[in-house]
């Protein structure tokens, strides 16, 4: 076990390298002079500039660069925003929103999902499971942003059932909304995904001699299907954390959310690579750690799944 | 025979031994070709409703992206302010947005964008993904984990951020094939490792050693015998990727970073209705729903495809 979780570090390695010096010259290539746009239609004096970029170190080659910003990021320093302030700062500020956010999204996923998506499987070919199928067919077909705008204008404008905005009080309430918009998609496919696999386990085997052992309905769905359907749910729910916290991108702009994605967007447009590139890093970290965190709880679903 | 008690459900079977003649189980055809997975897959299809529907749909939208001019008449492009936020009306059965162009005839012109990102799209991610996944699950050794590492890579930078990025260098260049190239170069992981997952279990069959000891080449034994049988979840994951890649492009087009204003497309007028989705919220619908449908027409055929070529879901 501990050769397997120090196996899977050391491949987080070159991933982790590779996604920042990708994102890295991505930035890097972005059209335009940063320090000069910050002047904005006064200008801004040679001089000024001249130091500017040496404190951002823009005067050095790309690669030397990167090296430096790696460099700082070993000694927990993510460098400084054109504004001035410590990016670090910055990303204390906006991610446990964001996360806050992600999390409530999946939680809410997580719960009707498997919920809804385990009446379905039991119920297969009823008139719930094609409604449920019909459903959740729609809510992935119709993009975020549209579901996004058409929930805010009815349940917070019209109904005035939940603030349409969140602004700065970030809490349960205002949230609500947001996470239910981010994680509508990541619930229909949780919906498919555990039906299909409840539909498939009802047929098998141990289900079968479950029933014959005289075990009740109850435990047998609750111990036995349930648990060996989970496998792909779990997996995709793990996977699904880091693409939410990025996807939220979209919703953030809908709610008016001070989360990771306006501040990335906005760094993006104005060319901040330290910015960008650390607000990203911290993303594929959150991605590749959930990632192996499932492949841990495999072991606890599946007993049949040992890591030597 | 003793009377049994027999309850509702209850089956008796007897075994009935003159009932099939040995010769019959002895003329099986032996020059019949054997069913294929796809013909069988075909039989399946044939009787499912929803794949019918499926195929209807695609092919009408199909229809619409290619000749617009055969739905209408009126210029998309051709708006009056005179006739801002009118409703329907004859000839324009969807009213007038906000800037007077004719809601029915953006809709129909806004098929065109759509599916040719998706489909253009999808044919890179399939090119990039096949390719990198077939040879690393095929050639094996450190030719797979290189391949995986910079798979992952690719797959663990969020999606939507790098397609922003990537846009914003491009801005200037904006146009159907930059949305494309930006999907393509992002969305490919996925298909590489499905194809790699698929040529590793292929890869050990019977059929395999046998091409190879008649002297089968790799490559020939990778195009010829492990490709084709590998194909199946490619195929099902493309066609439901295809509509998710549509979303993706409306998305960009709604941050404002996708296709250019002077290309008509869903994403674009749902960016733009939504604006006034308080005062006019037909506007904001018709486009949605036309993007909503095309995306819904290419998973459900996914959907049905994948239950024919799976002989597990055909069970019950």
């Amino acid at each position: 076990m501990a050769w397997y979780v120090g196996r899977r570090f050391l491949q987080l390695i070159p991933v982790f390298l590779g996604a920042t010096l990708l994102i890295y010259a991505m930035v890097f290539l972005l059209p335009g002079d940063p320090i000069l746009a910050l002047g904005g239609d006064r200008g801004i004096s040679d001089a000024l500039a001249e130091r500017l970029r040496e404190r951002y170190n823009l005067d050095e080659p790309f690669l030397v660069q990167y090296l430096l910003y790696l460099k700082g990021i070993f000694s927990l320093d993510f460098g400084i925003t054109f504004s001035g302030e410590e990016v670090i700062d910055v990303m204390k500020r906006v991610f446990p929103v964001t996360f806050q956010l992600a999390v409530m999204a999946l939680l809410f996923e997580g719960i009707f999902g498997i919920g809804f998506g385990l009446i379905a499987g039991l119920r297969k070919g009823k008139l719930f499971d094609s409604t449920a199928l019909v459903l959740s067919l729609i809510v992935i077909a119709v993009p975020t942003f549209v579901i996004g705008f058409v929930l805010q204008f009815v349940v917070g404008v019209k109904l005035g059932w939940l603030p349409p905005t969140v602004g700065s009080n970030v809490n349960f309430k205002t949230l609500l909304m947001p996470a239910i918009v981010l994680g509508a998609v990541s619930f229909a496919y949780v919906l498919r995904l555990t039906r299909t696999s409840v539909a498939e386990n009802l047929s098998a085997d141990y289900v079968r001699t479950a029933t014959a052992k005289g075990v009740s309905r109850s435990r047998v769905i609750n111990v036995h299907v349930l648990r060996n359907s989970l496998i792909p749910v779990v997996t995709f729910l793990g996977a699904d954390l880091g693409s939410l916290m990025a996807g939220a991108i979209i919703t953030e702009g809908i709610f008016n959310i001070n989360g990771v994605g306006g501040t990335l967007y906005r760094a993006i447009i104005q060319g901040q690579a330290p910015t960008v590139v650390s607000l990203t890093t911290v993303l594929v970290i959150v991605y590749i750690l959930s990632n192996l965190l499932v492949d841990l709880l495999y072991a606890v679903l599946d007993p049949r799944i040992r890591y030597a | 025979m003793p009377e049994t008690p027999t309850r509702p459900d209850q089956q008796h079977f007897f075994a009935q031994l003159d009932e099939t003649p040995v010769g019959v189980v002895d003329s099986v055809d032996e020059s019949a070709a054997p069913a294929s997975v796809w013909k069988d897959a075909w039989h399946q299809l044939r009787r499912r409703p929803m794949f019918w529907i499926a195929s209807v749909l695609i092919a009408l939208i199909v229809i619409v992206a290619v000749f617009p001019q055969w739905f209408t008449s009126v210029d998309p492009r051709a708006c009056d302010l005179a006739n801002s936020s009118l409703p329907p009306s004859a000839g324009h059965p969807f009213g007038f947005n906000f800037q007077g162009c004719d809601i029915y005839a953006r809709t129909i012109y806004g098929a065109r964008p759509s599916v040719t990102v998706g489909v253009l799209t999808t044919l890179v991610v399939v090119l990039i993904g096949a390719l990198v996944g077939a040879i690393a699950g095929f050639y094996g050794k450190w030719f797979d984990s290189l391949l995986s590492r910079v798979t992952d890579i690719f797959f663990a930078i969020p999606f939507v951020l790098a397609a922003i990025v990537i846009m914003s260098v491009l801005y200037d260049q904006r146009g159907i094939l930059t949305v494309v190239i930006v999907l393509g170069v992002f969305g490919w992981p996925q298909i590489a490792r499905i194809t790699r997952g698929s040529v590793l279990s292929v890869k050990n069959s019977d059929f395999v050693t046998a091409a190879k000891a008649l002297g089968a080449s790799r490559a020939s034994t990778l195009m010829r015998h492990i490709m084709p049988n590998s194909a199946a979840p490619i195929i099902v994951y493309a066609t439901v990727a295809l509509g998710t890649f549509i979303v993706a492009e409306a998305t960009l087009s709604f941050l404002g970073i996708g296709l250019p204003q002077s290309v008509v497309s869903w994403g674009g007028d749902i960016s733009d209705a939504q604006r006034r989705l308080r005062a006019n919220p037909v506007e904001l619908f018709y486009p949605a729903a036309a993007l909503a449908l095309t995306v819904l027409s290419f998973i459900m055929m996914g959907d049905v495809v994948r239950d024919a070529l799976d002989p597990k879901a055909r069970k019950r």
